[in-house]
Order: C-alpha cells, then sequence, then structure tokens
C-alpha cells in the first residue's frame, strides 16, 4: 500500500511548490506518493515538465477551489 | 510551581527567543514562576551568512563568532550537552551526557545541516561556504584558480536561498578583478525551470548572466559526482565538466529530530501560522526546523522568534494567545561585490526586488555587524 504525503504550498513564493516537491521526494520510498496543493499557476506547468525529465509519474492535477493540487509517484 | 522553558539549539533562533522571553518575563524569572534552560551543541555562536565573504577574504574568520554564554542573557543556563532524545509523552529531552531535562514548554530550534554526503562524489570534490571548514577550502582553492570551468551547483532542500545567486555574481566580480574571468567559464544550475525558487529574482537573475556571459542549466538536479573525471551528471540526464564545483549541498535537519520520531528528514511538522509542533501545544518549533514550505533564512527564524517569544509571554502572563505568524522573509542579496538588492514577502504579499544600489550593499555589510543586536534580542 503506497503512502502519500501532503504539502500545502499555498502562498509559499520561496523555495515554491516545485523545490518542496523535489525535496519530499527524496524522502520518501518508490511507490509512494507526494500531493502538493499550489496557489501558483506555474506549478501546474512546470511540475509536469519536471516529471517527465526525471522519469518520475505524475498521478492527477486537480484544480480546487482557488488552488491546484498535483499528485507524483515516485519511480526511481 | 516555576514553568519550564526547555530551548534545545543554541543557534540565531535559539538564541533570539531566549533572550526575549528574558525581557519579557523579568518578573517571573526574578520570582521563579519561570525558568529558562537551553541544550546547545558549541560554547560558539557563529554568525552564518558571513561564511558567505570567507572564500573572498571579505570577513576574517574571527568577525564570524562570539562566545554564546555572552550572547546569550545570564539568566539563562547554557549547557553544551547536545540533545539525544525528545520524547514529548513524557515531556523530557535527554542528552548526549545522559541528563534528562523535563519542561512544560519546548522550543526546537536545532537547525539544519549540509548533507554533501548524500550524493555520490560529492564530499570528496566539491567545495562549499556552508560551514567554516568548507569556506576555508573555498578561499584556498580560489587563491590557486588561475581560470578553467567553473560550476556553481545548487541542490534541494538549502538554506539562505539566495545565496546560490550572490556566490555566483561575487565569483564573477572577484574572478574579474583578479584578471582571470577572461579565462573563465561560470554555470549555473538549479533545480527547477528557472534561475530561482521566487519568479521575479529569476526574472532579475537571468538578463544579468547573459550580461555577464554567465552560462545556467535549469531542471538540473544532483545525481552524482565523478571526481576522477570531473563531471557532474544530473538526474534528467545532463553531464558538464568542471575544473572547481561549488555546491550549495543539500540540507538536512538535525538527526535527534528524526531519531525522536518528530519529523522525517529532521524537519518538524509545523503549523505555519502558530508555529506549534502539529497536534501539540506545547512545542514550538522555530527557525529552520520547521517543514513549512517557506525559506530557510535567519530572516525567518528571527520573524518567527519575535512571534514564538509573544505567544510564549502571553499564555504565561495572561494565558491567551497574542498573534500569528505571517509568513514573513527578508532577504538582502548581493548582486557583486559592490552592490546589492533585497526582497521580503509574506504569506499573502509577493516579492518585488528592487534595482541593485550601493547603498543596499552597505545595508547588509552594516548588518553584518548589527546581527549580534539581534541574536541578543536588542534589534
Amino acid at each position: 500500500m503506497s503512502q502519500r504525503k501532503t504539502i500545502d504550498a499555498r502562498g509559499a513564493f520561496c523555495p515554491g511548490p516545485l523545490m518542496e516537491v523535489i525535496a519530499a521526494l527524496k524522502l520518501i520510498e518508490i511507490g509512494d506518493e507526494v500531493e502538493v496543493w499550489s496557489t501558483d499557476q506555474g506549478t501546474v506547468k512546470d511540475l509536469p515538465i519536471w516529471v517527465d525529465k526525471v522519469g518520475h509519474k505524475l498521478i492527477e492535477t486537480n484544480e480546487c477551489d482557488g488552488y491546484w493540487s498535483l499528485v507524483v509517484e515516485k519511480t526511481k | 510551581m516555576t514553568k519550564k522553558i526547555l530551548i534545545v539549539g543554541g543557534g540565531l533562533a535559539g538564541t533570539i527567543i531566549a533572550n526575549g522571553l528574558c525581557r519579557q518575563l523579568t518578573k517571573q524569572i526574578k520570582s521563579g514562576d519561570v525558568a529558562i534552560t537551553m541544550l546547545g551543541t558549541s560554547d560558539q555562536h557563529m554568525y552564518q551568512p558571513g561564511l558567505l565573504y570567507i572564500p573572498f577574504g571579505k570577513m576574517r574568520e574571527a568577525e564570524l563568532f562570539r562566545d554564546q554564554r555572552k550572547v546569550l542573557d545570564k539568566r539563562v543556563p547554557y549547557f553544551i550537552d547536545p540533545a539525544k532524545n525528545i520524547d514529548t509523552d513524557k515531556k523530557e529531552v535527554t542528552t548526549d551526557s545522559g541528563k534528562t531535562y523535563t519542561y512544560d514548554y519546548l522550543v526546537l530550534a536545532t537547525g539544519s545541516r549540509i548533507m554533501p554526503q548524500s550524493i555520490p562524489g560529492m564530499a570528496e570534490s566539491a567545495h562549499w561556504f556552508y560551514d567554516l571548514e568548507g569556506a576555508r577550502k573555498m578561499r584556498s582553492a580560489l587563491d590557486d584558480f588561475e581560470g578553467g570551468k567553473i560550476v556553481v551547483n545548487v541542490n534541494v532542500p538549502h538554506k539562505c536561498p539566495v545565496a546560490p545567486l550572490e556566490i555566483t555574481f561575487m565569483l564573477y566580480d572577484y574572478l574579474t578583478e583578479k584578471g582571470v574571468m577572461d579565462k573563465t567559464e561560470i554555470t549555473y544550475t538549479y533545480p527547477i525551470g528557472r534561475l530561482h525558487g521566487l519568479e521575479p529574482v529569476a526574472l532579475w537573475a537571468q538578463p544579468e548572466m547573459d550580461k555577464f556571459g554567465i552560462k545556467y542549466e535549469t531542471f538540473f538536479n544532483t545525481k552524482e559526482v565523478d571526481p576522477d573525471n570531473k563531471t557532474i551528471t544530473s538526474e534528467e540526464g545532463e553531464t558538464l565538466s568542471y575544473d572547481m564545483l561549488v555546491t550549495i549541498p543539500p540540507h538536512s535537519g538535525a538527526e535527534v529530530i528524526s531519531s525522536s520520531g518528530l519529523g522525517d528528514g529532521g524537519w518538524v511538522p509545523t503549523d505555519k501560522k502558530k508555529l506549534l509542533m502539529d497536534g501539540t501545544t506545547d512545542i514550538f518549533v522555530c527557525g529552520d526546523t520547521t517543514n513549512i514550505p517557506i525559506s530557510k533564512a535567519g530572516s525567518t527564524a528571527h520573524f518567527e522568534a519575535d512571534v514564538v517569544i509573544d505567544n510564549l509571554t502571553s499564555i504565561l502572563t495572561e494565558n491567551r494567545w497574542a498573534r500569528d505568524y505571517d509568513g514573513k522573509v527578508y532577504c538582502f542579496i548581493e548582486t557583486g561585490m559592490d552592490e546589492g538588492t533585497y526582497v521580503w514577502f509574506n504569506y499573502t504579499t509577493p516579492p518585488n526586488p528592487g534595482p541593485p544600489s550601493q547603498m543596499i550593499h552597505w545595508f547588509k555589510l552594516a548588518y553584518n555587524r548589527l546581527y549580534w543586536l539581534s541574536a541578543r534580542g536588542l534589534l
């Protein structure tokens, strides 16, 4: 059963949601997931690009009430 | 009955809180109603932002240090006896020496540490300025440097998020002054798709780097360093060669935090406004120790410390909550050896850095001296 860690990065300007995701992925096991909540629309664009480059897996992208929720699975 | 406040960590955050509480709770400490104790790891207090200047010989090592017992209010017993285990159920902290300290209120200010050893080959071959030994070695390497490829490599997570840009622009000025910049190529690598986590800072930095001919690679998360072939490779598949590698190493929280089961990676899950450890009402967390997704920086620790002081004081004297932390961060940014700018933001106000000027550079140099008033809780 995979674990999911949630980062509430809403309103986080620095280091920013993607940097938080990268840091969080270092602390979880392969197969586990990181969910990030972000109010920065740039995250919706940047995170999938980075996930694709590194080879992790984007599981979900959801627009919520004033923020986005993205879920990444660690694959390596 | 004496209320016992135990502060674990003698860095900026813990020291400001201890000194601030002494000022706010003078009567209660004198009457014995409140007692504050601090556990630390060193008899020296270091001004960490000053490490940036050590590789360039712009600050002397002695200027970075003061005796911790002189920085700390005399009413606070200070023990150089690192915490070994924190038991929040029993409300006690056990130390390396085997002593046990109980508390009514705990302040966790254990900070962060560099972990170059977590990336294969990095510790053996890279230079950094995030501790004194590293800054000394980098100073020596720069003394001997006569040209070649320098890679400035940024890893996640790290404290002082503007320092990677500062060291890059300062390197450019230093090497120009030394007369070897025309034989040097500087490449800056950053983990995400722009040159800094703060978008306005990234938008400012890119044309500056273009102007100076500084190259950059984005989406570069270090996988390994090959010291024999002098190459660095990213998780994204890029490999760069270097003659001198300057890295911002990945950081971790304190070992005692993770070994006590208080937070993965040494970062304590913390309410971003209350600065209380999640699920508690008696454990405050301050500075780099929190898992709050904001900059790990001295100013963050300072603004958080002021909030912790106000709330602990109000709880102990008026049994009420005083105020929430608004996420304020303020950072000077050295844009070379002679100019600087600054940026501030909080949870609701985005950053908006102004144009660099010599005046702001001087303010930063002045703050390098004024810091000791901050640590004493006077500024």
